[in-house]
């Protein structure tokens, strides 16, 4: 009959219902969640401009939404568009800025971890009249590329100090994990890693994929369980301390786990001791700024830097100074 | 007049007639789909067993495991789906999808964990039977219908959870009610003798297992067969052609979904662009394994060894200590050999049958 089953039907679905309603949890979830809301500070009544962001973040690194924050906030201020748009492979990261450059942008906001593949095409953007300013990778050669101002970290000077501090830890074989393979700021890091600890140590490097939680974890266990003299892991990025905290467990290694750049989880795990610190190079910043000061070019000429970089790290966050940030990580803008 | 004559005793003769012999035990072991991955499997465990140290140790080998596992248990419903005769270039990005519904359902809306798995338990069939719905009614290959449900899921991972979230990651779920218990069901990790083993790797075996059964003792493994072997010819001696694939599809999304619980409780945050690439993993496990491209030939077992090759060479590399430069160069040389001994061995066994 269908009468009779309409109202199974309708049985099943109040049932399924009333179950969703009742299945309502008492603890965590969005509700829970303070939503306090990045800083903001009114608009600008300058005219409207359109900037183009273009970054090489991966898929699923949340470096990037501090960034992101920062450069939407300073948009929101200036009465500006922000278009916003990332691919980790260089080659297709320089057909997202000649995208802008024929979109007829009023700003180009760019990120440069490949100089041979992303350099050309900058120089292109410049010499169509449109103003770029690069920030996060690509320190050492910017001025050539054509770029206006830096806004960033220099990584050798950050890995350099990371290396010392380590050394001052007592680390003699740290492991270093990039979590992409071919880019200039992440190898520089490394690099300064090993230039810091001198002759206190020595820097083996592990290459994992970044996008892949289960691969990482396997990856840095085996190299723990391969090598029991590493005493000490520093991973380049937030998401992959968090899986490594997973894998010197599984590992049963006792080496202490130290990362640059940090999220909310991240800091959360500094404060339990769990990372010991990290160098922080103030993402919210270099995304603020970068759109802030083609908004200053843009309506008053001006230019932030002489021509040198505009330093935003290295600063070490650790366990004597994690409570002051932890609330501002909490909402996404450290 | 006729004489009678003594007809000769026919006696047989004393050699048997290979036609109707049953071929010595070990052609016909060797003729199974599954034993040239096997073989190569066992060729891979000894290369690194003796150039790698670590790879010795059990928990080296649960680690070798647990990598397996992650790829196993998606390579399973992929061989029964290419034995059917598709492909699913989908599977990759719908573990993803179905871990990030679970966690921005749950999440958003403050839900007890159980529901926003079971919403991601719909919505991963559902997925499964638009795959095989389109490539039923439209007769486009299955290739080109995934490969565009592919983008479009990959698409929709990264842009809801940066639309829902703000973030390029789903949140923190830990603090949910019912995290913990489902943690326990999809994620936990016990201990034998002292080494840790991870929990997916028993769901892989026993989804093996049955994914073996119902190939070899059922109905619908017989169809399943027919139905990847030639579609008209098993139409017309009654096999439901379109229920069995839209069936394998759904199959696979039921995975998948297992895979993603099995990941989001492992990790709690999921990455939105997790997932791209590893569907090519999954078949090349199933080809590894013994699986025809052309479909109707294959079996679990066989994806199963693919997997554990695929993790063996992977971890094995790494725990060898090799030039990280060199890695990928290495894997895929190694899957090339065992691909190779794999159809070196079938043609000898099929050969001496």
């Amino acid at each position: 009959m269908s009468r009779s089953r309409n109202k199974a039907l309708a049985a099943a679905l109040i049932a399924i219902f009333a179950v969703v309603l009742a299945a309502c949890s008492s603890t965590g979830g969005k509700k829970a969640t303070e939503q306090a809301s990045a800083p903001s500070a009114g608009k600008a009544n300058t005219p409207h401009y359109t900037i183009a962001m273009i970054t090489h973040a991966q898929p699923g690194d949340t470096f990037w939404d501090i960034i992101r924050a920062g450069a939407s906030a300073a948009a929101a201020k200036d009465n500006i568009t922000l278009k916003y748009s990332n691919n980790d492979d260089p080659t297709q990261q320089a057909t997202l800025i000649q995208d802008a450059i024929n979109s007829k942008v009023s700003g180009i906001a760019v990120t440069d971890p490949d100089p041979q593949a992303i350099c050309p095409t900058i120089k292109k953007a410049v010499a169509a009249g449109i103003p770029v300013v690069m920030f996060n990778a690509g320190v050492s050669n910017w001025q050539q590329c054509g770029g206006m101002e830096y806004f960033g970290q220099d990584e050798s000077i950050a890995g350099l100090a990371a290396g010392k501090r380590l050394a001052a830890a007592g680390a003699k074989h740290v492991l270093c994990v990039l979590q992409a393979q071919g880019q200039v700021q992440l190898e520089a890091r490394c690099a300064g890693v090993k230039q810091g600890l001198g002759s206190e140590g020595t820097m083996t490097k592990l290459y994992v994929n970044g996008t892949d939680n289960s691969a990482m974890l396997s990856s840095m266990s085996s190299k723990l369980t391969q090598d029991k003299s590493i005493d000490a892991v520093i991973t380049l990025g937030a998401p992959v301390a968090l899986v490594a905290i997973q894998a010197i467990q599984q590992a049963s290694s006792q080496a202490k786990l130290y990362t640059f750049d940090t999220n909310a989880a991240e800091i959360a795990k500094i404060k339990s001791g769990a990372v010991q610190w990290a160098v922080d190079q103030q993402p919210y910043l270099q995304g603020y700024e970068s759109v802030d000061s083609l908004w200053l070019y843009l309506t008053n000429g001006n230019v932030l830097g002489g021509g040198q970089t505009v330093l935003t790290g290295p600063a070490f966050i650790d366990a004597s100074n994690v409570a002051k940030v932890a609330q501002y990580a909490e909402r996404g803008t450290r | 007049m006729t004489q009678a004559t003594a007809q000769p005793e026919l006696t047989p003769p004393s050699v048997r007639d290979e036609r109707v012999g049953r071929g010595s035990t070990l052609a016909r072991l060797f003729a199974r789909p599954e034993m040239g991955a096997l073989t190569g499997a066992i060729v891979i465990y000894i290369f690194f067993f003796a150039i790698a140290p670590p790879f010795r140790s059990a928990s080296s080998f649960s680690t070798v495991l647990y990598f397996s596992s992650t790829y196993g248990l998606m390579a399973t419903p992929i061989a029964l789906l290419m034995i059917g005769g598709e492909f699913d270039l989908s599977a990759g990005v719908a573990v993803t999808t179905s871990a990030l519904t679970a966690s921005l359902f749950s999440y958003e809306f403050t839900l007890n964990m159980w529901v926003g798995v079971m919403v991601a338990l719909v919505v991963s069939l559902a997925v499964g039977f638009l795959n095989g719905w389109i490539v039923i009614r439209t007769g486009i290959p299955s290739f080109l219908v995934t490969l565009g449900t592919f983008f479009m899921l990959q698409g929709l991972n990264l842009a809801l959870t940066q639309t829902i979230t703000n973030q390029v990651a789903s949140p923190d779920i830990s603090s949910l009610q019912g995290f913990s218990s489902a943690q326990k069901v999809f994620a936990s990790s016990f201990t034998i003798g002292g080494v840790n083993f991870k929990i997916s790797i028993i769901y892989w075996i026993v989804f093996v297992l049955i994914a073996t059964w119902i190939l070899l003792r059922t109905n619908i493994g017989n169809w399943i067969f027919s139905v990847g072997g030639s579609a008209p010819s098993a139409r017309a001696v009654g096999v439901p052609v379109a229920k069995m694939k839209i069936g394998l599809f759904m199959a696979v999304g039921l995975m998948a979904w297992f895979a993603g619980m099995n990941v989001l409780f492992q990790f709690n945050t999921i990455q939105s662009g997790q997932g791209v690439g590893n569907e090519f993993v999954y078949i090349i496990a199933a080809v590894v394994g013994g699986c025809l491209l052309t479909g109707g030939y294959g079996s679990a077992v066989g994806a199963a060894i693919g997997a554990f090759i695929f993790g063996m060479t992977n971890q094995g590399i790494v725990l060898a200590g090799w030039n990280p430069d060199w890695f990928t160069f290495f894997e895929g040389a190694l899957l090339l050999g065992a691909i190779l001994l794999n159809t070196f061995i079938r043609r000898r066994a099929e050969a001496a049958k």
